[in-house]
C-alpha cells in the first residue's frame, strides 16, 4: 500500500512550517491542506477533537498532532536525524524545545500581539528567556551542532518571525546588541537551503501581521 | 563503573513521584535527596540553573529536568525492563499526547481547586470535572490509559491520586461518584508495588495543603 502523509497547517503558522521542515529534511513526500482558522474543516476537527488546532500530521489516516509530531517522523523515517542519538543528547535536545515552547515563543507572541498593557512584562520576560536561550547556544553553528536539530526546527519562529514582526510593528526584540549568537544562528538557519523551501514568503508575512498589528506603522 | 543516580525532589509533588515510580519499575538505585524548596540547595540550584526545579535527576553527574523528559530518560538508558513507552512510534507519539494533556490541564486546574475561593473556584472545579471527564473518555474501557499494560501516560496521571482527598474536600464531590472508572483504574495501578510503595499518604497530602494554605495566606 503507498504511504499516505497529509499534513493540515497554516501558511503563517511557524507551527505548521516546523512539520514541513521536518518532513524535507527526511525527504518524505506529502500534501499540504491549508486551513481556515475561523471556518475549521470537519477533517481537522475530526483528527484533533480535543485542542482543535493546526499542525496536524495524518500517516496513512492516523493523526498525530502538537509537538509530538517532530519526534514521530524523526522515530517513523529513517535517513536524517533529527534527534541524536545518545539518551543524554535526547534529554537535552527535549528541554530546549519545551523551553522555547514554553518560555520564549507565548512572551514573543504577547510581546507583539497581547494586551497593550501587558506587552512590555511580555517583552522583559521574552528578553529573560532568550538569554538563556543565547547562552545555551554558545559557539554552535546550530542548536542541534554541526546540522539543524530538532531545537532548531523548534526555533523557528525565532529565527524568521520575530524578524518579521520587527518590520511590521518597528518594535525590535531580537537585537544583534543583545543578542549576537541568537543573531549569527537565525542568519545560518533561514540561509540553509531546506528551510528557505518552508518559510512564507516574508513580504506576505509582513503584510499580513501588519494588518494583524492593526497598521499603527503602516507606512506602505 | 556503578551508576551513581540522584533525585532532588519534594515529597508531595505529583512529578517527582513519576520519577520515584519509574525509578522503581526499573529497579534502580538511587540516592534520593529531600529539597526545602523555600531553601534550595546549592546542588538543585546549580544542576537546574534554568528552572531550579525538582525533580531532578543526576546520572553520573550529569543532570535531567522536567518529570517527563526525566521518565523518557531512565525509560531509553534503561530499556532491559519494565518499558514505560510502547516500541510503536504511533503509539509512542499517542502517549505522549496523553502525558502532555495531563501536564498542561491536570496540575493547574487541580492547584486553582484548593488555592481558590468562590466565583473562581466554581470555575475551576467546573473545569476540573470536564478535564478528567477527558481523561475519563480516553480510558474507556481499558485496564490502564496504555492498554493491557500499565504505560507512560498511566504514570503521568496516576501519581494525582495522592491529591485526590485534597480535590475532594476543596471541590467538594467524590471522585468515585464522578469517576468510577478512573477510580477503579487507579486501584488497579495500586496494585503495583513500585506506585503503592511511591504515593504518599492522601491524608498527608492534605496536611501538608492545609500547612501551605496558612503559610501563603490562602485560607
Amino acid at each position: 500500500m503507498a504511504e499516505e502523509v497529509l499534513l493540515f497547517g497554516v501558511w503563517a503558522s511557524p507551527y505548521s512550517r516546523r512539520v514541513e521542515l521536518a518532513l524535507k529534511l527526511k525527504g518524505v513526500d506529502y500534501k499540504y491542506i491549508e486551513e481556515d482558522l475561523t471556518n475549521k474543516s470537519p477533517l481537522l476537527l475530526k483528527y484533533n477533537p480535543i485542542h482543535k488546532k493546526i499542525p496536524v500530521l495524518v500517516h496513512n489516516g492516523k493523526p498525530i498532532v502538537e509537538s509530538q509530531v517532530i519526534q514521530y517522523i524523526d522515530e517513523i523515517w529513517q535517513g536524517y536525524p533529527i534527534l541524536p542519538k545518545d539518551p543524554y543528547e535526547r534529554a537535552i535536545a527535549r528541554f530546549w524545545a519545551k523551553f522555547i515552547d514554553d518560555k520564549c515563543l507565548p512572551g514573543a507572541f504577547k510581546a507583539y500581539l497581547g494586551e497593550e498593557k501587558e506587552r512590555e512584562k511580555a517583552v522583559e520576560e521574552t528578553w529573560e528567556a532568550l538569554k538563556i536561550l543565547e547562552e545555551e547556544l554558545k559557539e554552535k553553528r546550530f542548536f542541534g551542532g554541526e546540522s539543524i536539530g530538532m531545537v532548531d526546527i523548534v526555533a523557528n519562529a525565532i529565527a524568521f518571525w520575530l524578524g518579521v514582526f520587527e518590520e511590521a510593528s518597528g518594535v525590535k526584540l531580537l537585537t544583534r546588541e543583545k543578542f549576537p549568537k541568537l543573531t549569527n544562528w537565525s542568519h545560518e538557519f533561514v540561509s540553509s537551503i531546506v528551510v528557505k523551501e518552508c518559510l512564507p514568503p516574508r513580504e506576505k508575512l509582513i503584510a499580513y501581521f501588519r494588518n494583524r498589528f492593526g497598521g499603527a506603522n503602516a507606512s506602505k | 563503573m556503578a551508576d551513581e543516580v540522584v533525585l532532588l525532589d519534594f515529597w508531595p509533588s505529583m512529578f517527582g513521584m513519576r520519577v520515584r515510580i519509574a525509578l522503581a519499575e526499573k529497579g534502580i538505585k538511587y540516592q534520593y535527596k529531600e529539597e526545602d524548596l523555600r531553601h534550595k540547595s546549592e546542588l538543585l540550584l546549580k544542576m537546574n540553573p534554568v528552572h531550579k526545579q525538582i525533580p531532578l535527576l543526576i546520572h553520573n553527574g550529569k543532570p535531567v529536568c522536567e518529570s517527563l523528559i526525566i521518565v523518557q530518560y531512565i525509560d531509553e538508558v534503561w530499556n532491559h525492563k519494565s518499558p514505560l513507552l510502547p516500541s510503536d512510534p504511533y503509539q509512542r507519539a499517542h502517549a505522549r499526547f496523553w502525558a502532555d494533556f495531563v501536564d498542561r490541564k491536570v496540575y493547574g486546574v487541580g492547584r486553582k481547586l484548593w488555592a481558590t475561593k468562590g466565583e473562581e473556584q466554581e470555575a475551576a472545579k467546573k473545569e476540573f470535572l470536564e478535564i478528567y471527564k477527558t481523561l475519563e473518555s480516553e480510558l474507556g474501557e481499558k485496564p490502564y490509559f496504555g492498554g493491557e499494560t500499565f504505560g507512560f501516560v498511566d504514570l503521568s496521571f496516576v501519581t494525582f491520586y495522592s491529591w485526590f482527598y485534597v480535590y475532594e474536600n476543596f471541590g467538594k464531590f467524590s471522585m468515585e461518584a464522578e469517576f468510577p472508572q478512573i477510580v477503579a483504574w487507579v486501584k488497579r495501578c495500586m496494585q503495583k508495588e513500585s506506585i503503592a510503595n511511591t504515593l504518599p499518604d492522601q491524608k498527608k497530602i492534605y496536611e501538608f495543603v492545609l500547612e501551605l494554605k496558612k503559610i501563603f495566606g490562602l485560607e
